[in-house]
């Protein structure tokens, strides 16, 4: 790759969350340290780790719905970290989160075409009149009908809703899509055909994404690049073929080790 | 060919709703030996837990009724046992461990005091008795400074070291028969690794038999003799779980085996073009069975008008695998024919 092209960086980023005693706030929880890492225009990146080892904190601190304790969030060229209310508004057009349950994402009382034109009406990107037909050429994109613009969130299965969630995060049109565990909720075969419409949408639309898991073969299968997260901290990262077939760091051996491939022995 | 431990016949689990009934298990029949392990997979709604739950009676709600069938358990049929019967089998010949140890375990109660109170309950042990026993059951299950951890609140556990007294507490009594529902869904990757390993051990030590269901052909691969793998109320495929795994043969199963992400061992290089995982089109359909046919047909690749109207047969190849399909009983005639023709 020739010429780096850093659409997201993380810069020593650290969050500390205080422990809530019975009398206020007590000894300190450090969620994430010296977490530093790019991801480049146009790929797919990984965030490994098990539960508890900072992944989701990272992520939403790169969309600064979690506030940094210290570090830098950079995002083309402005700084995340630092931007005015105004400014992150704008900057959240360009940015969007997919996360594992869609469906709890939803409002249950609205329709969801509605939902999915919410941040379409939020960024004032179309027409009021054009909103409907944006809408439904969305759903369709990503493998829904037309007339199911009208239905209520309990009336789709899991596979459907997080093709919901899909729609909604690109109806603003954005250019980082950060996808949260968004296949371990569903079942094997519902989990296919959503990693093949992501990498569909992604080819299209030349997303970036940030992909946060703990299935390594998912990460081999969708990443170019990756980073292995343990207790907060970042032990490993690099092109996904270094990680998987040079793994340095015995965090990274003993997930590798871990994982069951439905092979016969 | 001695009895098996477990032979289940022609199981139908039925459940009311507004839509009809559902037949969440529709004619599922299978056998576990002594010291066996059978992996039952499939996806959500395919009836795998509703099997083992319905084994131990245990589908409380007043909509489902185990509708016809038997289940043989040491020669006797658990369809036939009083309530009072079944609380003893329960916890003591045969034991559940769930997905969710935190729904196992109380939590205003010591992890000694319910490992006693299963044992005192089920064997009738004094107190005394029981201690050492819960003590030997946390050892078995390797926990870490096990004594100690009898005075524990499961609070105070991790997620894995939870599982593993769960674990203890449905082995405490020493059954013959553990029914595991999803046990190590809810783990990290490392620690589910773990727990595969202790089950695949306690099998091998004392001789426990296990039902494994689960969604992840990669837990059968790594622990389970034989499988069966179920779609819509039906087991469509079974047989030793190295055959299955490597030469399915009902269209669902290699659909299956094919969509699920592998690691690769060769390195790719940069830029390559990514290619796209095998899918399965639609979804499971809510098995209430209005009609004949193959209920996997509207997804199935290899679909031929038969499927749609006629249920399909039931096809052996190979040392004890079978299949549900039409396609496949076609092929198998068609060789058939061949051999006889060859041969004549």
């Amino acid at each position: 790759m020739s010429g780096r092209d850093v659409l997201v960086q993380a810069q020593d980023l650290r969050k500390v969350y205080a422990k809530p005693t019975l009398f206020g706030t007590g000894e300190e929880f450090v969620a994430v340290q010296g977490a530093t890492f790019d991801v480049l225009r146009g790929e797919t990146f990984g965030l490994i780790g098990e539960s508890g080892s900072g992944k989701t904190t990272i992520g939403r601190m790169l969309l600064r719905l979690v506030e940094p304790t210290s570090g830098f969030v950079g995002f083309d060229g402005h700084d995340v970290t630092r931007l005015t209310p105004k400014g992150m508004r704008r900057l959240r057009q360009r940015m969007q989160i997919v996360f594992q349950d869609s469906g709890s994402a939803f409002n249950p009382r609205r329709a969801v075409g509605e939902q999915v034109a919410f941040p379409m009406r939020q960024f004032d990107l179309c027409p009021k009149d054009e909103v409907r037909d944006r809408v439904v050429d969305l759903l369709e994109h990503v493998g829904l009908r037309a007339d199911q613009a009208d239905r209520y969130p309990h009336e789709f299965s899991g596979g459907q809703r997080q093709r919901l969630g899909i729609a909604r995060a690109l109806a603003s049109e954005p250019e980082f899509l950060l996808l949260d565990e968004p296949t371990s909720a569903l079942d094997v075969s519902v989990q296919a055909q959503i990693l093949n419409l992501l990498q569909q949408l992604q080819e299209e639309r030349h997303l970036t994404m940030l992909l946060i898991t703990h299935n390594l073969a998912l990460v081999q299968h969708m990443c170019d690049r990756a980073a292995v997260l343990h207790h907060g901290e970042l032990v490993e990262s690099g092109p996904v073929d270094d990680i998987f077939h040079k793994p340095q760091n015995e965090v990274t051996r003993r997930l590798l080790d871990a994982v069951l491939e439905p092979v016969a022995a | 060919m001695t009895e098996p431990l477990l032979r289940v016949e022609n199981l139908q689990t039925h459940f009311a709703s507004e839509l009809g009934t559902i037949k969440a298990v529709d004619g599922v029949s299978f056998d576990i030996p002594r010291g066996g392990i059978l992996g039952m997979v499939g996806e959500s709604g395919s009836g795998k837990s509703v099997t083992g739950l319905s084994i131990l009676r245990l589908l409380g709600s007043r909509n489902a009724t185990i509708a016809g069938g038997r289940i043989m358990f040491r020669g006797e049929d658990l369809l036939t046992k009083s309530e009072a019967e079944m609380r003893a089998i329960r916890g003591g010949s045969i034991s559940m461990v769930f997905q969710n140890a935190m729904t196992s375990l109380d939590p205003f109660f010591r992890v000694g005091e319910q490992l006693v109170e299963v044992l005192r309950l089920h064997q009738g042990l004094s107190k005394k008795e029981a201690r050492e026993k819960a003590l030997n059951a946390l050892e078995l299950v390797r926990i870490p400074d096990p004594v100690a951890k009898l005075k524990s609140y499961p609070h105070q556990l991790s997620g894995g070291q939870r599982q593993r007294v769960v674990v203890a507490l449905a082995l405490a009594c020493e059954p013959d028969l553990l029914i595991a529902d999803e046990p190590t869904t809810a783990l990290d990757a490392t620690v589910q690794k773990q727990i595969i390993e202790l089950l695949q051990e306690i099998n091998q030590e004392l001789g426990t038999a296990i039902l494994m269901v689960t969604h992840d052909m990669g837990v059968v691969a790594h622990m389970c003799r034989t499988v069966a793998v179920m779609y819509a109320g039906r087991i469509v495929e079974h047989g030793d779980v190295a055959d299955v795994l490597r030469t399915p043969q009902h269209p669902y199963t290699r659909g299956l085996m094919a969509s699920v992400p592998r690691l690769r061992t060769e390195a790719v290089g940069e830029g390559h073009v990514r290619q796209r995982l095998y899918q399965i089109g639609g979804s499971a359909p809510l098995p209430l069975r209005l009609t004949d046919g193959c209920a996997f047909a509207p997804r199935c690749p290899e679909v031929g008008p038969e499927c749609w109207e006629v249920d399909p047969p039931t096809v052996a190849s190979g040392a004890g695998q079978e299949a549900v399909c039409h396609r496949r009983a076609e092929e198998k005639a068609a060789l058939t024919e061949v051999v006889q023709h060859v041969g004549a």
